[in-house]
């Protein structure tokens, strides 16, 4: 089946949502919606713990709650929804082919594509976890799945590896159904969720966080029967003899999550090496003309708000695609540098005729305590500002007006740094 | 029901003997102790098909390997596996190593081996850019090749199967005695009787034999660890690469798939546990540090799974190949260990041989049977044309179950419902790929249980990762 | 005379996670909060240190619906000690399919005047 679409939104999550209907508002007539799963909503349908829409609500949400308002939206809107669709892969001139059941092989020809596949989690294989390969093994997510979708116990004594917000959200599930979340290992020296859900879901339980400590093997031939930790230096090695045994039958690994970007891979698409996810523009353009990203599949997030703003970024970036793309031949790009301390930040390439002032998200590397976030064009500072911390585990962001980028030439240096 | 023959075990040896014996017109019996063929050594091994230069000359090792590696192209066609000729090289950094491959190729001469030459460094490293520079020369040997041997397998079994061949599975022999004429064979899923047993148990053959009195071999179980690396480093080679052999094997490899992943390993070391699968720290770093003395690219940054296998050494270091002098009705295929894969056909052709000889009256051919297999639908494969045509003939086939491997529940299905079917989650793995991509099944993992559930008419939690008490999900919260 | 008591907390009201000092006196009196950046965090910090409240989800069971169970929370925040005691009540509860979201499945569990509703349609 050939259809042709102004764009073609990939992934049905809050991204893929807050992107459609926003290019919708800006005028973009025909739009389709591509989700994998039964029904739009993407993870939040299995996140069923609140904290979600504080920002952009300005109230908390459950997971179901906060998709829920923007399914509504869809649902009110003529922007066409494929669910249990799969999209296989994007052409050259921005042919979306997909595939499911009721219409068989969809071709799909779109002016403009938005890619919000999400994100996947870090398997076992992954890491190099020595020992049995028994059943027991297994995300968070999975597991979250397993007791919030399906309804049942995916285990009865858990360790869980990775102090990510999944790890923690999960330690305080699984103790409310009954199991014994025996603890929580994180290899590096911070966790990685945030300080809310470390009291919240841990301390409230008395779930002890063990840092600098991974999970070196696993035993048991069927189910797993247990795990051995062990405390890591400073290179993330197991030290010998700091070995030590703990019964389980469930070990679920939250140890991060990586953009879901084999498709952007295939179309051509550039990844930035740090975020996994693709180079982009203010305005979120990938590197392949008329091809946008938002959401996980750009950059892992902490919070579902970021993620719709960001989407409604890029979903305002395909509408004057759309509109008019002749006004994109005009812009003229700086990188973004990441400084001292920054590990990344996204946009990687800014507009210096951008219309609007841009913002810059970025995470730290490190934990530091009262130190500055130091924006500098050409080695000079531009904004400065005190943080009473900074952590990995949480994005930060700093605007850089519309006038001082004006003033800038296409080979300057805009720089993210921290100064302790 | 009296079998003429039983065959204890369903590996790569088991299952193609199988198929061989199904032309004929007799009864026989797979005897499984797991929940699905392949379960042992088969499913956890380097998938080379050897040129045959190794094994010393005149051992059946060295005979049945030249012979199963010129069969293996022709096999693997008529079961619709995929089999690719890439052949193999041994690479040298020392003048003594460079030494070892003369040694390798008179060898592979005298084993009647085809297609062997050494190759200079500036060749080598046109054929093979990735290799490590500082490699002096290899032995090329065009004949051998790569072959999924738990597929190889699955097809065999499936192909046997369709013959008339039952499949008894969760089916551990603990006894055999023999009365009245034939073998009544002790299992945990019941008692078979049969005529002749046909002894192909892999790690546990020697236990098997004994039972039948037969304890004229031991097994001392060797476990190899790997490392299976993403798709996007599959082509860092195209050729098998070996190192210089050592006493206890042929080194770490270094080797694409025909799924097209990149395998590194195995080690080697003596194990006193016949099961014991687990990989080890230490392992697998030895493992990441030789792989890259060949390849210095390949790295388990990379890495989306680590497994190990027990090889089934034998006592003699040569198999255990024909009738037992203790047992007449006991034809051994023990001891099978590398390159058993490579000469799986043969092996099967001469316990053919052998099977006939033993019956005390010829068996003769049945008027109908399929040596092949239909070939298993492959949804990745297709043209959109021909994917168009499936899903409107069965819509299961639109829909994607897996999305790394781009795997569709129609395939999922087929894998259960198709002959000695998957039961467990790992087998639709096997059977289909569905879990087996760079997110190792954290999407479908949870969709192939429903399949599963739904297709054995079992409610989720009943469903295991490999059968025995290997449960996924326990009681229902609430 | 006992001293006052200074307790430092993080505040679990939003995802910032404010780091909250306050002080206690001897009757356990909250005379200071300091630290929030909202007035959130204050009620946060004096209701943590008298009767502490936590926001609650679950699933319960439902009959004919699209999964077998669907989603739900306590409308607003109960408490801590007694989050256990509400787990069992909700795992009592069967509901049956259409189910809409924000629906009520247990009104003011257990005396808590909170109600349990449906996060989901089902």
């Amino acid at each position: 089946m050939e259809l042709r679409y102004d764009l073609a939104v990939i992934g049905g999550g809050p991204a893929g949502m807050a992107a459609a209907l926003r290019a919708r508002e800006r005028g973009v007539e025909r739009i389709i919606i591509l989700e994998r799963a039964e029904k739009l909503g993407g993870i939040l349908e299995q996140c069923i713990h609140t904290g979600f829409g504080l920002h952009y609500f300005g109230e908390e949400l459950s997971g179901p709650e906060y998709a829920g308002r923007f399914i509504k939206e869809v649902e009110k809107t003529d922007i066409d929804v494929r669910t249990d669709t799969m999209v296989l892969s994007i052409g050259e001139d921005n042919t979306v082919t997909a595939v499911n059941k009721k219409d068989g092989v969809l071709k799909i020809h779109a002016t403009a594509v938005i890619l919000a596949m999400g994100c996947r989690e870090r398997p076992r294989g992954a890491l190099q976890m020595a020992g049995t390969r028994p059943s027991g093994v297994m995300t968070a997510g999975t597991a979250q799945k397993y007791v919030n979708i399906d309804g049942y116990m995916p285990g009865h004594k858990v360790v869980i590896l990775g102090s990510g917000d999944i790890g923690l959200i999960m330690a305080r599930r699984m103790t409310l159904e009954g199991a014994e979340v025996k603890m929580v290992c994180e290899i590096m020296p911070y966790s990685g969720g945030l300080t809310r859900n470390i009291v919240q879901c841990l301390n409230d339980f008395g779930i002890p966080l063990h840092l600098s400590t991974t999970v070196v093997s696993t035993h048991g031939r069927d189910r797993l029967e247990g795990v051995t930790i062990a405390k890591v230096d400073e290179r993330m090695q197991p030290i010998p003899g700091t070995e030590e045994y703990v019964e389980c039958d469930t070990l679920m690994l939250s140890v991060g999550l990586i953009p879901e970007n084999e498709l952007s891979v295939a179309a051509g698409v550039e990844l930035d090496r740090v975020t996994r996810g693709a180079v982009v523009t203010e305005m979120r353009e990938t590197t392949k003309s008329g091809v946008f990203a938002c959401g996980n599949v750009l950059q892992v997030h902490d919070l579902v708000d970021f993620v719709t703003m960001e989407a409604q970024t890029a979903g305002e970036g395909a509408a004057a695609y759309i509109r008019d793309r002749s006004a994109f031949d005009g812009a003229e790009y700086i990188f973004t540098k990441t400084g001292p301390g920054v590990r990344y930040i996204v946009p990687q390439k800014v507009n210096i005729h951008a219309p609007e002032d841009v913002k810059l998200f970025f995470r730290v590397g490190a934990i530091y305590k009262n130190a500055r976030i130091v924006v500098k064009a050409d080695g000079e500072r531009i904004s400065d500002k005190k943080h009473v911390r900074l952590t990995p585990g949480e994005m930060e962001n700093v605007t850089i007006k519309r006038d001082t980028l004006k003033h800038l030439s296409p080979d300057s240096i805009l720089s993210v740094e921290v100064e302790e | 029901m009296i079998y003429d023959a039983a065959i204890i075990g369903a590996g790569v040896t088991g299952a193609m003997t199988a198929r061989a014996l199904s032309k004929y017109d007799v009864s026989v019996v797979l005897i499984e102790k797991e929940n699905d063929v392949a379960m042992g050594a088969t499913k956890a091994n380097s998938a080379i098909c050897h040129a045959g230069f190794d094994a010393a000359t005149g051992t059946l090792k060295a005979k049945l390997n030249v012979r199963g590696c010129e069969m293996m192209a022709g096999v693997c066609k008529e079961l619709n596996v995929p089999y690719k000729n890439n052949g193999s090289l041994v690479l040298a950094f020392t003048d003594e190593e460079v030494e070892t491959l003369g040694t390798l190729y008179d060898r592979g001469v005298a084993n009647g081996v085809k297609g062997m030459r050494i190759v200079e460094r500036d060749e080598l490293l046109k054929m093979e850019p990735n290799l490590n520079p500082e490699v002096k020369a290899a032995l090329l040997a065009e004949t051998a090749g790569i072959v999924c041997p738990y597929e190889l397998t699955i097809a065999a079994a499936e192909c046997a199967a369709s013959n008339g061949v039952e499949f008894l599975r969760n089916a551990e022999v603990v006894s055999v005695e023999y009365k009245d004429g034939r073998y009544f064979i002790g299992t945990s899923a019941g008692t078979v009787e049969a005529k002749l047993v046909i002894n192909a148990a892999g790690v546990h053959a020697a236990e098997v034999a004994r039972m039948m009195g037969d304890d004229s071999f031991e097994i001392i179980p060797r476990k190899g660890e790997y490392f299976v690396l993403d798709r996007n480093v599959g082509g860092l080679v195209s050729r098998v690469i070996f190192q210089c052999p050592t006493v206890m094997g042929k080194g770490i490899l270094v080797t694409p798939t025909v799924d097209g992943n990149l395998l590194i390993g195995p080690t080697s070391l003596d194990v006193p546990d016949c099961e014991d699968v687990s990989t080890t720290w230490e392992g697998l770093e030895d493992v990441k540090r030789l792989a890259a003395k060949s390849v210095p690219a390949a790295s388990s940054r990379d890495a989306i799974t680590s497994f190990s296998g027990v090889r089934a050494h034998g006592s003699s270091g040569d198999f255990v190949i024909g009738r037992s002098a203790a047992c007449p009705g006991l034809i051994n295929a023990a001891c099978i260990e590398s390159p058993g894969l490579s000469a799986a056909p043969a092996i099967a052709e001469a316990v053919e041989q052998i099977f006939l000889d033993a019956c005390e009256v010829r068996p003769a051919l049945k008027e109908k049977y399929d040596t092949g297999r239909p070939a298993p639908v492959r949804f990745r494969h297709l043209t959109d044309e021909q994917r168009e045509e499936l899903i409107a003939r069965d819509p299961a086939y639109g829909r994607i179950v897996c999305r790394c491997e781009t795997v569709t529940e129609g395939e999922i299905r087929d894998a259960i419902t198709g002959p000695t079917g998957a039961r467990d989650v790992d087998g639709v793995k096997r059977r289909t790929r569905a879990g087996m991509g760079r997110c190792q099944g954290g999407f479908c993992g949870s969709k192939v249980l429903e399949i599963l559930a739904q297709e054995l008419e079992l409610p989720y939690n009943a469903i295991t990762k490999f059968g025995r008490d290997s449960k996924i999900i326990y009681e229902r919260t609430k | 005379m006992a001293e006052n008591k200074v307790t430092v907390m993080t505040c679990v009201t939003c995802p910032i996670g404010c780091t909250i000092t306050a002080e206690q006196d001897a009757e356990g009196n909250v005379i200071s909060v300091k630290g929030n950046t909202c007035k959130r965090g204050e009620a946060y910090a004096k209701t943590e240190l008298t009767a502490p409240m936590r926001s609650l989800t679950s699933t319960v069971k439902v009959r004919g619906g699209r999964h077998p169970v669907v989603p739900v929370k306590s409308r607003t925040p109960v408490p801590k000690a007694r989050m256990f005691d509400i787990m069992a009540e909700i795992a009592k509860v069967t509901v049956d399919a259409p189910v809409a979201a924000g629906q009520t499945v247990i009104a003011d569990v257990l005396g808590t005047g909170v109600d349990i509703i449906t996060e989901d349609s089902m």
